[in-house]
């Protein structure tokens, strides 16, 4: 593994612990669901660390494939949680009520 | 054949597009894709008597580029009681929910889950099995949602979500040491590649802690019980039936088909104490909840500690007879479980909805107002307990010789006191509903056909598979289970 992959792949381990200590923290919901979507961020970096294959050679497209796809779970799943969130804000007192929209 | 797999992975997609787009057909819809599903698993059973394994790779790319969808004896036996529990859980979701809304909602969600879980035991790659938990975490928390007692469902449904997240990323996490280490991810090339290395441990302790988070084993099962009793019963049947299932079925093959060489008798014993706690801890659990619902969630969190104790003492064992014997066992009791708690949450189910609450020292007289239910009660419980002839007591007969034969004594311990525990749990249940009420309550009008379903699986778990489980030992003796069998 070269010096610049290595730099970058430790990067993306640090900020993967950085995101996963604040997400299981008792923080308010959101702080925790950013803190899951920093951790994702980590995990990407990682991925983009595996793809380079030297200076001025094309990168491994695989983990970019997979990174993209990555992505756009972790958009599904944020709004999710936020959506659910905003429900159990809006209605926890007075209990059934038409939803708007639970899932994203 | 691999129209088979094709059609198990996406029907139920199609199905929850339909349900979307023609809310008021879903009803009718919805029984008939069930039924076709079943048909597909059950053809598939009788395809893979025949062929071992099948392999499709769809697109025709290769199998280390494309997506390929793979299926062996394990899967289709997993696939056949997810079809199986999806149609009963299907048929009593029609009557369950009176709520038109309610029930527009639950229908595209029902069949995303149910393709996430087909999707799951098809998948042969890390990172389409990646695609499938998150998909099945995504539908799974959104049906948490659909519950009855709202701010409890709906936060339970969130924590649920949550830590599904977070075991998810954990697994991503690995799926990229084992890209880096090996430079692919299809399951089968893996196979033949892992060798025992630093990061290969790594990566394995990665993916197993993910998974473990979404297997609930103690002590990472905090989710479980709040999100299994919230949910509505329909959903807590599949959750506790399926859900935490197909990531043991991921667990598995990752253990025994790709990290053989990385697993130490040491991380096997470490995995066996964590089941061996969430066996007695679960089941004292259950026996001191004081919901029904919450008894059936508890008692899932101990039938999976069962599972895990299988992991040492199938490395422990010496030849490769024995082994497959003791594979076979941990497969039926896996399936004898899906089977008798989805029987178990759908008859609670019913009492709930007669009585209104699920409250254990408030159910007397009930088995003077649902007899057939209760009966459906009994049944699945004594296939939870293990009480023969249903397959549970095959499976732990199995596991207490097999802890004999490799000087593993303690798991027997285990074993013996969780039974005891589980019976005990039946009967404080059984013997509420039977005491007499005052005064007597009506005897009721339950249309039967709303209780046939419970009941049916509860049939099948006690009877159908003690007596009819031969066939499955004989289905999985040609693959077993990749490198250890």
């Amino acid at each position: 593994m070269e010096t610049t992959q290595l730099i970058y792949a430790v990067t993306g381990a640090l900020i993967i612990g950085l995101g996963l200590s604040a997400a299981l923290r008792d923080e308010p919901l959101l702080a925790r669901i950013i803190a899951i979507n920093i951790a994702g961020v980590g995990v990407f970096l990682l991925f983009v660390a595996i793809a380079y294959r030297g200076f001025g050679q094309t990168a491994d497209p695989i983990p970019h494939a997979l990174v993209l796809t990555g992505i756009v779970v972790a958009v599904a799943a944020s709004g999710l949680a936020i959506a659910i969130n905003r429900r159990l804000h809006h209605d926890s007192p007075s209990g059934d009520g038409p939803a708007e929209d639970s899932s994203a | 054949m691999s129209d088979l797999l094709i059609a198990l992975a996406t029907l139920p997609l199609w199905a929850s597009l339909g349900c979307l787009l023609w809310p008021r057909l879903a009803d009718l819809l919805s029984p008939l894709v069930a039924l076709a599903l079943v048909g597909c698993s059950l053809l598939l059973l009788d395809a893979i008597a025949a062929t071992p394994v099948i392999l499709h790779h769809l697109g025709g790319w290769g199998g280390d580029l494309g997506i390929s969808l793979r299926a062996d004896a394990l899967s289709a036996l997993l696939l056949a009681l997810g079809t199986v529990v999806t149609l009963a859980a299907t048929l009593f979701a029609r009557r369950y929910f009176t709520d038109d809304q309610v029930r527009y909602r639950f229908w595209p969600l029902w069949w995303l889950l149910n393709g996430a879980i087909n999707a799951l035991l098809l998948s042969a790659d890390l990172f389409n099995l990646y695609v499938t938990l998150e998909l099945l975490g995504l539908s799974a928390a959104a049906l948490c949602t659909l519950g009855k007692d709202k701010p409890q469902a709906l936060r339970a449904a969130l924590r649920y979500l949550l830590l599904g997240l977070i075991g998810s990323l954990l697994y991503l996490t690995g799926v990229a040491l084992v890209y880096a280490e090996y430079g692919t991810l299809a399951i089968p090339s893996l196979a033949q590649q892992i060798q025992a290395s630093p990061a290969s441990l790594t990566a394995l302790l990665l993916l197993s802690s993910g998974l473990l988070i979404k297997c609930a084993l103690l002590p990472l099962h905090i989710w479980l019980p709040a999100a299994h009793s919230s949910a509505p019963a329909p959903v807590s049947a599949v959750l506790s039936a399926l859900v935490v299932k197909v990531t043991f079925y991921l667990l598995l093959r990752l253990w025994f088909e790709l990290f053989t060489a990385v697993i130490t008798p040491a991380f096997a014993t470490l995995i066996g104490t964590m089941g061996a706690t969430a066996v007695i801890w679960g089941s004292w659990r259950a026996l001191m909840s004081t919901r029904l619902k919450l008894m059936a969630a508890y008692s899932t969190v101990s039938q999976m500690g069962y599972l895990f104790l299988f992991v040492p003492i199938l490395l422990a064992l010496p030849d490769h007879d024995s082994r497959a014997l003791a594979f076979g066992a941990l497969v039926l009791f896996a399936l004898n479980h899906g089977i008798a708690k989805a029987a178990l949450f759908l008859a609670i189910g019913i009492i709930q909805q007669r009585l209104g609450h699920d409250q254990v020292d408030r159910i007397n007289g009930v088995a003077r107002q649902l007899p057939v239910t209760l009966f459906a009660v009994a049944l699945a419980g004594s296939a939870l307990v293990g009480l023969p002839p249903s397959g549970a007591f095959l499976a732990k007969w199995t596991l207490i010789s097999a802890s004999l034969v490799t000087a593993q004594w303690w798991w027997l311990l285990v074993a013996v006191i969780g039974t005891l525990l589980a019976a005990a749990y039946l009967v404080r249940v059984l013997g509420a509903a039977f005491a007499p009420a005052e005064p007597p309550p009506p005897t009721g009008k339950q249309l039967l056909s709303g209780e046939l379903p419970a009941l049916l699986l509860a049939a099948m778990a006690t009877l159908g598979l003690g007596l009819g489980a031969a066939p499955i030992w004989s289905l999985l003796a040609p693959t077993g289970l990749g490198n250890i069998l």
